[in-house]
């Protein structure tokens, strides 16, 4: 087995797409979000409910998809639920810069979400691994009711 | 070819998105270019001269290799996809109606839709298509009742590059004939794998491309019947398709230098004549068997694999397998299979609509051509075992045989 193949899909990577958490609708969401790649057909679907101070209460996505884009979407939903506007946003440059920036030490609070740290070797999957993070940060521009984002901006 | 990918001997399982080259190709390119290298058609020094023969008997070639009446039926183009887009502008533009229909199949390529949609658009004509069957063929019972005389042009796939189905072209071709529609024939993924002859296949229009076939990428072809192209417009102004040009008003040259402006891949037209050269040598027939016994085989070994769905016929395949896992997408499955230096490709091959009427959002794709090998494909059935392994659970995997340690380490990251 080669070395990158082990680093790209750890064990919790594998977990987590094949079990995907938080994985369902969210009845009471305040906003939704239909996420594509079309260069490949993966589809999310991610439901966000905002608290009164505009934090991210709850969070819930369907869909269908490959390893990564799955597991990228479930270890982040686990991390972002309870986390207010700001950390979210902090968490997403973070990761940004986990699967994109050689150099880049994982940050610590990204927690379990550093094994996707592995897709970095894998640029042509970095799309896979964004996905769902696309999702959250127009779920946060929209504020409210039904849109949809693309790793294929039209 | 012969090189290590990620510390494995490479497996070329993408000629349908690409073929290699053989090295007669990359040779006559580095002859033209160090020893011929000249624009074409109107220089009178020895260089262009030769630049202009060899672009020429270029064009002569690949009549020859396609059966067609004349070398002023072939238009060198950038490929397929470009070859398709002439037709759709020069022709569409001219003789296509409000109302008309442009019939399809669901089997399209992106390359022979899209430019038929945008023709529609521009036109205010209709598109209608002809469905696939579950089996991957297309359904020509449905075919009488959508050829109706509103169909000014037909245009449909050889071979499809999802699927591997060899269509019936000549009985296609007689059909729209009998209704009056035009045929063109997207010849992709057959000209470099099959015997094939215009005049036989009875179509008005083929088009291929080289890249796909030995040749160079940025040169294809596009055949048209003499008649047809003679009262086609330009498609593309510039130098080389003029007679004469004054300031408001140009005239035009005869096919094919009409539809050829600019100066055009005169390195890339004498790589493919050598490509011909290279392909008829060995043979387009024994090119044929081997392809189709290797994709046969192919598909009769996926079969052994737990989960595993393929797409297409069983019988007359052409060069390649589509299938789905049940353990892995496609992506994953192809960025694994790459780590053991297999080249295969995952997605939805340019056929996001027959991906949908099969309701699957990609397949895994395994081509094949003359110089690939059964073992090459026994090593793939291999790589697939563990790849089936590897994205397995664990509680499964002790039903998948022996060797089934394929555990994936998880790395502490600090």
């Amino acid at each position: 087995m080669s070395p990158e193949i082990e680093e790209l899909y750890q064990e919790v990577i594998l977990d987590h797409s094949r079990r995907p958490r938080n994985f369902g609708e969210l009845r009471d969401a305040t906003v939704l979000v239909h996420g594509d790649n079309p260069a490949c057909g993966d589809e999310i679907h991610l439901a966000v409910k905002f608290d009164a101070d505009g934090g991210l209460e709850d969070i819930k996505f369907s869909g269908h998809g490959c390893a990564i884009s799955q597991a990228s979407a479930s270890l982040m939903t686990m991390k972002l639920k309870g986390k207010s506007r700001t950390e979210v946003m902090e968490m997403l440059r973070a990761f940004h810069d986990l699967v994109t920036v050689d150099t880049s030490e994982a940050t610590k609070t990204l927690g379990d979400l550093r094994a996707m740290q592995g897709v970095r070797k894998f640029p042509q999957r970095v799309k896979c691994a964004m996905l769902a993070w696309r999702a959250v940060q127009q779920a946060f521009e929209q504020g409210s009711g039904e849109t949809t984002v693309s790793t294929e901006p039209t | 070819m012969h090189q290590q990918v990620h510390g494995h001997e490479l497996i070329y399982f993408d000629s349908a998105a690409s073929s290699q080259k053989p090295r007669a190709v990359v040779e006559a390119l580095r002859n033209y270019y160090e020893h011929d290298n000249a624009n074409v058609h109107r220089g009178l020094h020895t260089l262009s001269g030769r630049a202009t023969d060899a672009y020429e008997h270029a064009r002569r070639r690949v009549a020859e290799y396609i059966g067609a009446a004349s070398p002023d039926e072939i238009i060198f183009t950038r490929g397929t996809t470009e070859s398709i887009n002439l037709v759709a502008q020069a022709w569409g533009e001219k003789f296509l109606r409000e109302g008309d229909v442009i019939l399809l199949t669901v089997m399209e390529h992106h390359s022979n839709l899209v430019p038929w949609q945008l023709l529609a658009e521009r036109r205010g004509a209709r598109l209608r298509f002809l469905p696939v069957r579950d089996d991957g063929t297309l359904d020509v019972d449905q075919l009488s009742p959508l050829l109706t005389p509103e169909v000014k042009i037909f245009a449909f796939t050889h071979i499809s590059n999802s699927l591997g189905t060899i269509n019936p072209v000549a009985e296609l071709c007689a059909k729209a004939r009998s209704v009056g529609a035009l045929t063109l024939v997207d010849a992709a993924q057959s000209a470099g794998h099959m015997p094939l002859d215009v005049q036989e296949l009875g179509c008005d229009f083929l088009a291929f491309s080289g890249h796909k076939m030995c040749g160079p990428t940025g040169i294809g072809a596009l055949y048209g019947r003499a008649e047809l192209l003679d009262c086609m417009p330009p498609w593309q102004g510039g130098g080389e398709m003029i007679v004469s040009v004054v300031l408001d008003k140009s005239t035009f040259k005869k096919p094919p230098h009409r539809f050829e402006a600019g100066t055009p891949n005169i390195a890339g037209a004498i790589g493919l004549a050598a490509a011909i050269d290279y392909i008829e040598e060995i043979g387009r027939s024994a090119i044929f068997e081997h392809d189709s016994r290797l994709a046969h085989y192919a598909a009769d070994r996926l079969t052994e694999l737990p989960g595993t769905r393929l797409f297409g016929p069983k019988q007359e395949r052409g060069a390649l397998v589509g299938f789905v896992m049940e353990a892995a997408h496609p992506h994953d499955l192809t960025t694994f299979a790459d780590q053991y230096g297999l080249a295969m490709r995952g997605g939805h091959h340019c056929n996001q609509p027959l991906m949908r009427r099969f309701q699957v959002s990609g397949t895994t794709r395994a081509s094949f051509y003359f110089y690939n090998t059964m073992e090459e494909i026994d090593r793939m059935i291999e790589i697939l075992q563990r790849a089936v392994r590897f994205f397995s659970p664990k509680e499964a995997r002790s039903s998948l045989g022996a060797g089934a340690s394929a555990k994936a380490a998880v790395r502490p990251l600090s």
